[in-house]
């Protein structure tokens, strides 16, 4: 207890998918806090409470984990927490336990193995309503006497359904103060956990009756979702429909923000005086801004997409179904995962790599998530898609631009399969492939509120960006673009006196030979930033070349200035640049060194020229010069 | 305690691991013989008892994969774990 305030520490662990985070997020609602352990980029989500009787309690959500025996960077932050080793947290003073009330065997194991940490415990049978519709049967008070723990049921998911645990919080407020056993916890052997296990199983047949049938629509689901055939087509099919839909539902909404900034920007010109003011106002931050946040619709659709199959408990299937072909690249199955959050943004795809224990598969993970083609790209692909190529169906049933769209994706796979299959062979081949072994949870219906807690904290972090990194690097490409300002008298646009022409000049001829103008290389310098921010320097430095009527149509723009096959060089590029600080940053956090930074920005910078390279010189033999 | 109950291992005990999709039984013994996993064989035998494989639990081979049939999903007692054949290997069962 901290005696400052009074108030007690309490630790939440549990197996993973027992619904834990649900359980966190029910019990302190918006009182949370969301950082990282010093030194290490382990989520740390700590919350407050207060029970009916007065008790005010600090929640920390540690990681999930089936044991204490901590096999990733992940899972010995929760062993640390737990045993009171983290010098920048107070040792808790209760441990509860979560545990999905379907699936108890695990977890009262791991109940059995915190008893030995010696702090008061108390173990939450969490979904309890799914599991009483199931037919699971459990006595809660004769698991708790041959636990020898209060053992307290809850939904999570409903409101008012952590009534009990909170009322037994308070009942439990004399073991907390009286003083604690000395930890006896050590790594268990083989033979302590066979016999911890051994004992589970006691309490289980016991305590719990099972149904006679398991879930059956989870085998039924499965029967089909895990064929050998099928499975693996459905889960293509859906990855094709996750693109189309990003492509063709956000558009009326695209549109929709699109037309707002241009009126807006048509408001600014009319209210302001022309000059330095009204360029600034309209072309730096109104058009900057507002051509990255147009993007925001695809960007939720993506993010709905991967939390719903989240939820739903297919993310662990998909590992299932593409452990032997990312195995084949040199991956582990459990990378499916991160680099499919990767197609999201490569950052949480990356951190999404610590469920990864072994050392080499984690690294490779990280050195190729990147490749995964990330939402801050489809503002540049849809852009120069939009503008170079036609909208036409092909075989009636698909529309060129989304088969293009669909294409950039799949290089974007295929690649990152290559670079590790390079990497294991090149570096790694003496090393044998570490096992996959992953728990498939039940399938449960995803729950429309923690889908919308979810896409809203993303909506959040892509409009903070906006208002600060992309809006900052506005600001400078405005000002590089405007300054100095053309000589009274000038013939040519005002652009071609300002610093940014002279630094697009200077670094002109480096990108000359793979066809780009020297506009893309002003852009691709704040770029460097975020990928999307190209895209609004190339609106900023074509907007001021060109006056206002170029401000509302960079697309038409473009395919006046651009041959194809600059276009086409720059589609390639961006499959491959490395343009993104961020993902620099946290590669170097993650991986603890500079030199893979370093690693990964030199192989993305050399792919992406050489294949620039290529494409731009095959597409002008070809007549697209 | 029960460190005396251990089933013997039966002249009929064969490696999970080459079980087929279907197959249905009660593991024998946890014996990795070091050299299946990249594991170390005492490492091995705790993450698979901690996924719930131990002596006396009822298997079954719900799914395998596309190629290779591996992984194999199996369903130990009421839970459903993915794991690979070679790992599999280790599971002794009847």
């Amino acid at each position: 207890m901290n005696s400052t305030t009074g108030t007690w520490n309490c630790a939440l662990v549990g197996t993973p998918n027992s619904g834990k985070t649900a359980l966190f997020n029910a019990l302190t609602g918006s009182r949370q806090k969301v950082a990282n352990y010093p030194g290490v980029t382990v989520e740390r989500k700590t919350g407050a409470l207060m029970t009916p009787g007065g008790l005010s309690v600090a929640v920390v959500d540690l990681p999930g984990t089936y044991s204490l025996r901590a096999r990733s960077p992940d899972e010995e932050i929760t062993r640390d927490a737990v045993l009171g080793r983290l010098k920048s947290e107070t040792t808790p003073d209760l441990l509860m336990c979560v545990a999905d009330s379907t699936n108890l065997r695990l977890a009262l194991r791991l109940v059995l193995e915190l008893k030995r940490v010696g702090l008061p415990i108390l173990l939450v049978l969490n979904m309890i309503d799914i599991a009483r519709k199931r037919g699971v049967e459990i006595d809660v008070a004769a698991m708790s006497a041959a636990l020898g723990v209060p053992v307290v049921t809850a939904v999570a998911i409903r409101k008012g359904g952590t009534m009990d645990l909170l009322a037994r919080l308070d009942a439990m407020v004399g073991e907390l103060r009286a003083p604690h056993r000395e930890s006896v916890w050590n790594a268990p052997t083989a033979a302590e956990l066979r016999a911890a296990q051994r004992e589970a199983d006691a309490i289980l047949r016991v305590a719990v009756k099972m149904p006679a049938k398991p879930d059956t629509l989870t085998t039924r689901l499965d029967a089909v979702l895990l064929h050998p055939v099928a499975g693996l087509a459905i889960l293509l099919a859906l990855l094709f429909v996750m693109f189309q839909a990003v492509f063709s539902w956000a558009q009326p909404i695209m549109d929709l923000i699109s037309s707002g900034f241009d009126w807006l920007g048509a408001q600014v010109h009319a209210v302001l005086p022309p000059g330095l003011l009204q360029s600034f106002v309209e072309n730096g931050v109104i058009s900057g801004v507002g051509s990255v946040i147009v993007f925001l619709p695809q960007i939720l659709i993506l993010f709905l997409f991967i939390l719903l199959l989240e939820d739903l408990g297919y993310m662990a299937r998909a590992a299932f179904l593409m452990d032997r072909i990312m195995g084949g690249a040199g991956l582990h199955g459990r990378a499916f995962i991160p680099l499919l959050s990767s197609f999201a943004c490569a950052i949480p795809g990356i951190m999404a790599t610590r469920v990864i224990d072994n050392k080499r598969d984690r690294l490779t993970t990280i050195l190729v998530a990147p490749l995964m083609t990330c939402s801050a790209r489809i503002p540049v692909y849809t852009l120069i898609i939009a503008a170079f190529v036609p909208a036409r169906p092909v075989w009636g049933l698909f529309d060129l631009q989304g088969l293009v769209m669909f294409g950039l994706y799949a290089a974007g796979i295929v690649s990152a399969l290559g670079v590790s299959f390079v990497a294991k062979y090149a570096f790694w081949r003496a090393e044998p492939s570490p096992p996959f072994m992953l728990e498939l949870p039940d399938y449960k219906l995803p729950r429309p509120k923690s889908v919308l807690l979810g896409l809203f904290a993303r909506a959040k972090a892509f409009l903070v960006r906006a208002g600060t990194t992309i809006f900052a690097m506005m600001m400078l490409v405005w000002f590089l673009a405007s300054f100095p300002q053309a000589p009274a008298g000038a013939t040519a646009p005002a652009i071609d006196y300002s610093l940014a022409a002279m630094i697009g000049r200077a670094i002109h001829p480096l990108l000359a030979p793979v066809g780009f103008t020297w506009q893309i290389s002003v852009a691709l310098i704040p770029g460097m930033a975020a990928r999307e921010v190209a895209v609004a320097a190339l609106g900023t430095v074509y907007s001021i070349q060109g006056g206002k009527e170029a401000a509302g149509a960079i697309g038409h723009v473009l395919a006046g200035q651009w041959s194809l096959a600059t276009a086409l060089a720059l589609l390639a590029w961006y499959i491959f640049a490395p343009q993104c600080a961020s993902t620099l940053a946290v590669i170097r956090r993650e991986t603890g060194s500079w030199k893979w930074m370093a690693v990964t920005f030199g192989y993305m910078l050399a792919l992406a020229y050489a294949a620039a390279f290529a494409t731009y010189h095959i597409a002008v033999a070809l007549g697209a010069g | 305690m029960y460190l005396f109950d251990q089933v013997p291992e039966s002249a009929a005990s064969a490696p999970l691991g080459q079980a087929r999709q279907g197959f249905r039984g009660r593991i024998q013994a946890i014996a990795p013989a070091g050299g299946e996993s990249s594991l170390l064989p005492a490492e091995l035998e705790r993450r698979l008892i901690e996924l719930g494989f131990v002596e006396g639990a009822a298997v079954e081979i719900l799914h395998e994969g596309a190629f290779g049939r591996d992984p194999i999903a199996v369903r130990v007692n009421h839970a459903t774990i993915a794991l690979r054949r070679r790992e599999a290997m280790a599971i002794l069962v009847s």
